[in-house]
């Protein structure tokens, strides 16, 4: 019944009638360049297949050819590259799951120069050279090239065997699709519309259940899309189909999602699903996005989510055109191909001779069904004599022949003879385990059973139900999985307090397994033909690797795994585990049960980068915080630097400027004339009410209770530890009401640590910490002339140099704005912090610069910011203190008069007392002109021996421009009892001589503070 | 994602409103002065690290911005319950958790 009249290759495989398929809509793509025909409604797969095209992909590690064994997402080998365009190629897609369009462009992977002709089989030749383990074993030297990440290994021998052993590659520059995000929540999740999910959504839907239903394919209908004989409740599996999907889109509370796989579950029963939107359109749907990520919340979820059919273990089980019998009763009647002409059907179960029966119906002719067990059952035996088939019962297979394509199979019959048959097909039949993924990801349990030779669920799981195969219904005729749905559906509304319609009584569908299908365990086969019958398609792991790794001593399966990689590869394992770990058994002599399976891991199936990433990509993967005065800044051509997610002008370069240039001149001008800053990323909170004064006194080192109001005073925060984690200015505004600076990165951190102690401490102190960051734009005016330049602007602000002390602040207008003025320094210059609300930061800022330009001032940004706080020994807490130094350590008060703060108890523990702590100091170069490295070690002998104990390291070090000679910080264990001594900073470039010196280079006596 | 039930806010949130913050019931004594060396590095570094139920703390940073204590089992990240702090640490019935 084969079509004969398409020219050579043109769907000469297709069958005149019957399958989903539209054979009045014929489609054009290309595989590997060549064009090909087929129909709307084909998968590439199908297409191909309908074309006479089985070698579809090379092997991971021998480069063996390879064709489709499956007709589903456990699709092991036809893993395919799909290009659209040079930047959206899509690699290791499934050709059994990628529908095909007008213009599809899809190449095989891992072949070179082709995939008919490929140098990397060399591999397959040398195969006994690689067994398992072998990367272990052989790339572990030479020990000159050293050892690690450096070693032979990464530099040699990786990077050739990433070339030979791949898969597709990844394309190189960014993906220029869009991807979408949702959150959703519903009452019942379920997964997989089949002929059970189908009928759980519809009882769920009846009993007022919101329901989601999602399906990885194309259509909903699962098996019934591939079962056109099948009736259910007296009619047609379609027109059933038909009219349960017409039902559930007639509910508001229900939505069905195709093409959408859902990939992984979540504790407390979220899910991810991605939906694809986009892939099987010619025109790729300009303007949509490519695939959808759900988040989805369900109160409960039914697993109605199928079984996976096993292949069998035999010598060259992986030749092309070998593949599995469901998958080739799927083709026929969901795709309309015939997978062959001549087919042998191995098979350890029944459901393999009704398959038989079906296709030599369909014009197949089965040359013999080999059954690797004694005996079938009756019906089955029956269906298949009554097709003319041949049976040969408790045969074994010797191996296949062909090349690029099966064209023979020997086998040896029960009577010791041995019989060679000629066939462009072998199908495999070997029972089929439930999909149990997402049932094992919600922590269920699965044991194993016998009978079925599979694992299934074994307890109930809160807010879970199973249906249909999954349950380990998987040879049982629909009307069962119909049944278990609707079953699974009222048990849903059950566990939500719903009443359902349905009448099944509840638990059925753990219940009430039919007796398994004689399915037997894989048979054995002879330990000289383990090397060439492979379990792990994809990582191409043989019998041959299991056993030898069982020999050298691997028991746990986890291990085995790892050591042979079987079920590691893109599949995880979906048609190789249950057969690794029959083998295993056999090996070790240990029943299957006992060995255990290894874990089940999300994703499902793969998940593109993309889909996770939805929206979170470009200027919204971490999007950047930028003060009021940015785009000022901006407009003066100030280069930017990142400063935890803020955006900072770092400089402002004057033409032709290099960026030392530019330094130099800014603080320059700072020491001599006047800067002008944006200090608006700086954390700052209020701390507001009765008991305000209290709390910051226990939480900072100094003393707050005592602080006047109008008065500020440098504040240390540390931990309970006792080490130093942010600093900043308390500035007490009225007696309840305080206003606390903290770092530009520490703000968030510091706002935590003191709800932490307020709310969980000291819940009986009456205030309220709010952070104001973002409603405050500050600009600092620092240096002589910012009394000059401020002076004109302010009103109902007293500057006088006696009122407006150092350390005092002030509320008033500047530039008409109200504003709250604190006399401050972070250069050691005379110097304000003007705050004004956010909005007027911009105009604020550049009125202040203009009228410090008219007295020879300028902007500055934060590294000449950095610069003059080091002159003057002030630290940056994260780059001078690094989470283990405690105020001593770094020179600053302890609070020893105050009773106790967070923190104190701890100053006072041995090991804080100890002389050598890392102590804060400052290192001057014998070479003025040298500037040292922040982080380089420090030591004390010139030429210390390999391995000598660094006794600290260089924490910040810059050239200065008004000391005319480079400066340092440096942490050096008791560096304070080292004043004038010599230590050395080694450096590829040779050993350089420092002073130790007080951190203080700059108007140590802090003269110029009071000006 | 764990679904956390906020006492303040009386509702069920995700996971990422949320930051972890350690072990709940570790009491900073009133007068850490008196506290003898070993008694205050038992408060600092010391936590119990169980295997089943564990008292803990969690802030609800992208929420109310409260802190709260849960009841979580660390081998099926099951929370039994949460509270406030300050609270007592309500006792868990083993038999209703999930067996690992």
């Amino acid at each position: 019944m084969i079509e004969d009249d398409k020219g050579p290759g043109g769907n000469r495989f297709r069958t005149a009638s019957g399958g989903r398929i539209d054979r009045s809509q014929p489609v054009r793509f290309t595989f590997d360049g060549r064009a090909y025909q087929g129909y709307a409604g084909d998968t590439l797969a199908s297409a191909l297949l309908a074309n006479g095209v089985h070698l579809v992909g090379r092997s991971f590690k021998y480069h063996r050819p390879r064709g489709i064994v499956a007709a589903g997402p456990e699709e092991p080998n036809a893993l395919v590259t799909v290009r659209r365009d040079w930047r959206r190629t899509t690699p290791n897609l499934r050709a059994t799951e990628v529908e095909i369009h007008d213009g599809l462009d899809a190449v095989s992977q891992n072949r070179f120069p082709s995939l008919r002709f490929d140098f990397g089989a060399l591999n397959d030749r040398l195969s006994p050279l690689f067994p398992a383990g072998f990367y272990y074993k052989t790339f572990m030297g030479p020990e000159r090239f050293g050892r690690g990440a450096s070693g032979a290994w990464a530099r040699i021998y990786e990077p050739v065997i990433r070339r030979m052993a791949g898969l597709g590659r990844a394309p190189v520059d960014g993906d220029t699709d869009s991807y979408a995000s949702r959150h959703a929540h519903c009452d019942v999740l379920v997964v997989g519309a089949g002929p059970a999910g189908l009928a759980a959504a519809l009882a769920a839907a009846e009993g007022g259940a919101r329901v989601m239903l999602a399906d990885e394919q194309a259509e909903a209908g699962g098996s019934l899309l591939g079962a056109p004989d099948v009736m259910i409740g007296g009619e047609p599996a379609a027109d059933w189909r038909e009219g349960a999907l017409a039902r559930l889109m007639s509910f508001e509370t229900v939505t069905v999602l195709t093409r959408t796989t859902v990939f992984g579950a979540y504790p407390d029963h979220l899910f991810g699903l991605v939906e694809r939107l986009t892939d099987h359109l010619p025109d790729q749907g300009r303007g949509v996005p490519r695939e959808r990520l759900w988040q989805v919340r369900a109160r409960h979820v039914v697993l109605a989510t199928g079984a996976l059919e096993r292949p069998l273990v035999f010598p060259g089980n992986d030749r092309p055109g070998v593949m599995l019998a469901g998958a080739a009763a799927t083709y026929l009647h969901r795709y309309g191909v015939l997978v062959g002409t001549r087919s042998v059907v191995v098979t350890t179960t029944d459901s393999g001779y009704r398959i038989a029966a079906d296709l030599a119906e369909h014009g197949v002719r089965i040359e013999a069904i080999a059954d690797l067990r004694g005996r079938a059952g009756e019906a089955a035996e029956a269906a298949a004599r009554a097709a003319g088939i041949p049976i040969h019962g408790g045969v074994s297979v010797l191996g296949t022949g062909g090349r690029l394509r099966v064209s023979s199979i020997r086998l040896a019959l029960r009577d010791g003879r041995r019989e060679r048959l000629e066939a462009d097909s072998v199908l495999m039949s070997g029972g089929r385990s439930p999909t149990l993924h997402l049932f094992s990801q919600l922590r269920g349990r699965l044991v194993w059973d016998a009978r079925h030779h599979a694992f299934l669920a074994q307890d109930p799981l809160g807010g879970v139900s199973l249906a249909g195969a999954a349950t380990g219904l998987v040879e049982a005729p629909v009307d069962d999985a119909f049944e278990s749905g609707t079953a699974a559906g009222v048990q849903a509304l059950a566990a939500l307090g719903m009443s359902g319609v349905g009448t099944v009584a509840l638990g059925a569908s753990m219940q009430s397994l039919p007796p398994a299908d004689s399915v037997v365990p894989v048979a054995p086969v002879a330990r000289h033909l383990e090397a060439a019958s492979f379990i792990d398609f994809q990582n191409d792991v043989t019998a041959k690797d299991l056993r030898l790794a069982a020999q050298e001593g691997f028991r746990s399966i986890e291990h085995i795994k790892r050591y042979t990689t079987t079920g590691m590869a893109t599949d995880q394992g979906k048609t190789s585990n249950v057969n690794a770990l029959s083998h295993v058994s056999g090996v070790l002599g240990r029943p299957v049960g006992d060995i255990g399976h290894t874990t089940f891991r999300a994703p499902y199936t793969p998940v593109t980068f993309g889909a996770l990433a939805a929206e979170c990509r470009g200027t919204l993967f971490d999007p950047v915080r930028l003060t009021p005065i940015d785009p000022a800044a901006r407009e003066r051509g100030a280069i930017f630097e990142a400063v935890g997610p803020w955006q900072r002008a770092r400089y402002f370069p004057k033409p032709g400027e290099t960026m030392h240039q530019a330094v130099a001149r800014e603080c320059l001008a700072v020491r001599t004339s006047v800067g002008v800053f944006d200090a608006s990323t700086l954390g700052k909170i209020e701390v507001v009410g009765p008991d305000a004064a209290t709390f910051l006194d226990r939480m900072y080192v100094n003393a707050i209770a005592s602080l006047p109001v109008g008065r500020s005073r440098y504040a240390i925060l540390l931990n309970e530890a006792g080490f130093v984690i942010d600093d900043g200015i308390v500035s007490r505004l009225s007696d309840v009401r305080f206003h606390v600076t903290t770092t530009t990165t520490g703000a968030a951190r510091v706002l935590a640590h003191m709800e932490d102690y307020l709310q969980t401490e000291f819940p009986e102190l009456r205030c309220w910490l709010t952070s104001v960051t973002e409603q405050w734009a500050v600009v600092a005016v620092q240096g002589p002339r910012a009394r000059a330049v401020l002076a004109p602007l302010v009103e109902d602000v007293d500057l006088a140099p006696d009122v407006l002390v150092h350390m005092a602040q002030t509320e008033g207008r500047v530039l008409g704005v109200p504003a709250r003025v604190f006399r401050v320094s972070f250069t050691g210059e005379l110097g304000y912090e003007i705050n004004v609300p956010a909005g007027y930061g911009r105009a604020v800022w550049s009125a202040l610069l203009s009228a410090a330009e008219r007295v020879g001032g300028t902007a500055y940004g934060t590294e000449a910011m950095h610069v003059l706080r080091a002159e003057k020994g002030y630290i940056i807490v994260g780059q001078d203190s690094d989470g283990t130094l405690t105020p001593r350590d770094l020179g600053l008060p302890v609070g020893e008069r105050k009773a106790d703060f967070v923190g104190k108890r701890s100053l006072s523990r041995s090991d804080m007392l100890v002389t050598d702590r890392p102590q804060l100091v400052g290192l001057e170069t014998e070479d003025g002109r040298v500037v040292l490295e922040e982080g380089a070690q420090i030591t004390r002998d010139s030429a210390p021996a390999v391995g000598t104990h660094a006794v600290g390291h260089v924490t910040s070090a810059y050239h200065s421009a008004v000391l005319g000679r480079s400066i340092a910080l440096a942490v050096i264990e008791g560096g304070r009892a080292h004043l004038g001594e010599t230590f050395h900073v080694p450096m590829p470039s040779g050993v350089i001589r420092v002073k130790v010196v007080s951190p203080a280079f700059y108007d140590p006596k802090g003269g110029r503070l009071h000006g | 994602m764990l679904q956390i039930r906020c006492p303040w806010c009386g509702e069920d949130r995700p996971e990422i409103e949320f930051r972890y913050a350690g072990e709940a019931h570790v009491v900073r004594a009133r007068l850490p002065a008196d506290e003898s060396d070993a008694a205050w590095a038992e408060y600092l570094y010391l936590r119990t690290n169980p295997k089943g139920w564990h008292a803990e703390r969690w802030h609800h940073v992208h929420g109310c911005g409260r802190f709260l204590n849960a009841i979580r089992h660390t081998v099926t990240d099951r929370i039994a319950v949460t509270y406030k702090p300050g609270e007592p640490r309500p006792t868990i019935d083993d038999q209703q958790g999930p067996t690992p």
